[in-house]
């Protein structure tokens, strides 16, 4: 039985979410998984509400479509929870996580998802400004993911984020990375 | 030996780098969505002294074309990549480049034409071209668009044929998702291709040619156009035979028409491009309901493989033609035309229906799919007639 697990990114254009899901896949990679990551183009400017999808699995995958009912659904902007259905069919045993200060009791209420699936709620944005400065929270989300769904190893994922990295920063900004998603898997909270 | 780089990253990444394995002497070419990061990327490896190509920019397709034509004439290896209305816009160039037999390779990022204005996938464009002369590979994945980038410079360098190829991927789908993939090495690709001995070039002025000359009323343009048939017709078998080298230094397969679950099909679905992916999981699923379901993937289709075709399909009760691309007035779409062609001189009758998906982008959802077997199970079991045309998830 092939084991598949399918992401769904939610995020505004700019805040980096094609490439933390480029970085989840060359993370599935070097663990010698099989994975696509696509975004869904539309217009490009800066701000709009975006969409990218990630498989991943043990065995070669075939498919070829949006991902309708994720088993992951990763949400970059709080703010898009006004105008975008992020919940939408989402697996019954899912994970959605959000970058929000909302705590998740409050944010499984306000998105009205089964009891079954799992809200987790980190201050990405937070700690991408204390940590790297900019409201980039990318990165940090993505050590929120490897905690609550095991789905990728953080170490493996945190050494081809400095490699990505490298071409175009210093040290002083990986090491603000690592910070991020050490402190984003560390204060990630689960309902 | 052979070395294998497996590798995350896109489709138009590893054209771009099967371009720069191939070494060609002269690239011209024009960005346009979903294309352009093909030529943004093969521009990088000539900026970095990566390949020594002599990098053309020019100011349309229209150029890029004709730039290709002129180098190709005067000898030189020559590739380029475009998609949708930058290959509209090269339509007189494309006769004239099989029309003077010139084997440049061309990626074809399959993008919708307008109007309305769209920029996803479909196949459109290249169908559009259908009857260029060009040899036409397509790919389900960014592997095998890969693959096929190389396997048709060979087969377009073959002194036997001697035709333009276009390597075809489908837009976004393929160029723009990362997917896990397999890369030779320099070595292994640049030996596969060999070094291209060009046969009628301008530059040679020991043997003096000329290309592309009237030969109107009483010339012999009837003769080059049945040159060209015959050209064309014989590249199938450097097609197959190119296929079968390079399984041999990749380990990948490759067919004209690739098969997957036919030996006992009752059911099938003959498609192109990224959804043989989505047909071949749902056929699965068919198989695991009971249903005999398979598919038949077209990877050539041009020259088109009527008799593999035929074959495949044989045992069949009934067969779905899925086509993302129109052909308007026709009784269905240039996949169907063609299937139902290959399928006339076989002794029994099978029913063939023709569903258009896709056009524009619009998304393979798998419970699509599952209708058309669905369908071609009630046909098969003689509860429902064929069909005419479906537009399959059309709103």
């Amino acid at each position: 039985m092939q084991q598949l697990t399918e992401i769904r990114w939610h995020a505004r254009a700019g805040q980096g979410a094609v490439t933390a899901a480029k970085v989840v896949a060359e993370t599935a990679l070097s663990a010698n998984q099989y994975m696509q990551a696509m975004p869904e183009y539309g217009p490009e400017r800066m701000g709009a509400p975006i969409k990218a999808f990630t498989r991943i699995s043990d065995q070669p995958i075939d498919i070829h479509c949006n991902i309708e009912n994720p088993n992951v659904v990763i949400v970059l902007d709080d703010t898009l929870l006004d105008v975008v259905d992020v919940a939408e069919g989402i697996a019954a045993d899912g994970v959605l996580i959000l970058n929000t200060c909302t705590p998740p009791e409050q944010v499984k209420k306000m998105l009205g998802v089964p009891e079954t699936v799992t809200v987790a709620c980190v201050d990405a944005s937070g700690i991408a400004l204390d940590t790297i400065k900019r409201d980039i929270p990318n990165t940090p989300i993505v050590g929120a993911f490897a905690k609550v769904t095991s789905v990728i190893d953080l170490e493996v994922f945190k050494g081809l984020l400095a490699k990505n990295l490298s071409k175009k920063f210093g040290q002083e900004m990986i090491d603000a990375n690592f910070t991020a998603v050490d402190r984003a898997h560390e204060e990630v909270t689960v309902a | 030996m052979t070395e294998i780089r497996t590798v995350a990253t896109t489709g138009n990444l590893v054209v771009a780098e099967a371009m720069r394995q191939c070494r060609p002497d002269v690239v011209a070419a024009y960005p346009i969505t979903p294309q352009t990061t093909i030529v943004e990327e093969f521009a990088k490896y000539v900026a970095q002294g990566r390949v020594h190509t002599e990098y053309v920019t020019v100011e349309s397709e229209h150029s890029a074309m004709s730039a290709c034509v002129g180098a190709s004439a005067a000898g030189a290896r020559v590739m380029t990549a475009t998609a949708s209305q930058g290959l509209a816009l090269m339509w007189e160039e494309l006769h004239i480049a099989s029309g003077m037999r010139l084997p440049i390779v061309m990626a074809n990022a399959n993008r919708a034409l307008s109007a309305p204005i769209n920029i996803h996938c479909d196949h459109g464009d290249a169908m559009g071209a259908r009857d260029t002369g060009w040899v036409m590979l397509f790919a389900e994945t960014a592997q095998e668009a890969y693959d096929n980038t190389i396997i048709a410079l060979k087969v377009a360098e073959d002194p036997e044929v001697l035709l333009p190829a276009m390597s075809c991927l489908d837009g976004f789908i393929t160029t723009h998702s990362i997917d896990r993939i397999e890369l030779l090495d320099d070595d292994t690709v640049t030996g596969f291709v060999g070094t291209y001995q060009p046969q009628n070039a301008l530059l040679d002025i020991d043997n003096a040619v000329s290309h592309g000359c009237f030969a109107g009323l009483g010339g012999p343009y009837f003769e080059f156009k049945k040159a060209q048939r015959m050209a064309i017709d014989r590249s199938k078998a450097v097609v197959e035979r190119v296929g079968n080298e390079f399984t041999k230094v990749s380990g990948r397969d490759f067919g004209l028409v690739e098969t997957d679950m036919m030996d006992d099909a009752d059911v099938a679905i003959v498609v192109i491009g990224s959804t043989a992916g989505n047909v071949r999981h749902v056929a699965k699923e068919m198989r695991a309901g009971g249903v005999k379901a398979g598919i038949v993937k077209v990877r050539c289709f041009r020259p088109f493989p009527h008799a593999e075709l035929a074959a495949a399909l044989k045992g069949c009760r009934a067969v779905a033609v899925l086509d993302r691309a129109e052909s308007f007035g026709a009784e269905g779409g240039p996949l169907y035309l063609e299937t139902r062609s290959a399928l006339y001189d076989l002794e029994s009758r099978i029913p063939v229906v023709n569903y258009i998906y896709g056009l524009g982008g619009s998304d393979v959802r798998l419970e699509l799919i599952h209708r058309v077997y669905a369908d071609l199970s009630d046909i098969a079991s003689g509860s429902a007639a064929p069909s005419g045309l479906v537009y399959l998830g059309a709103r």
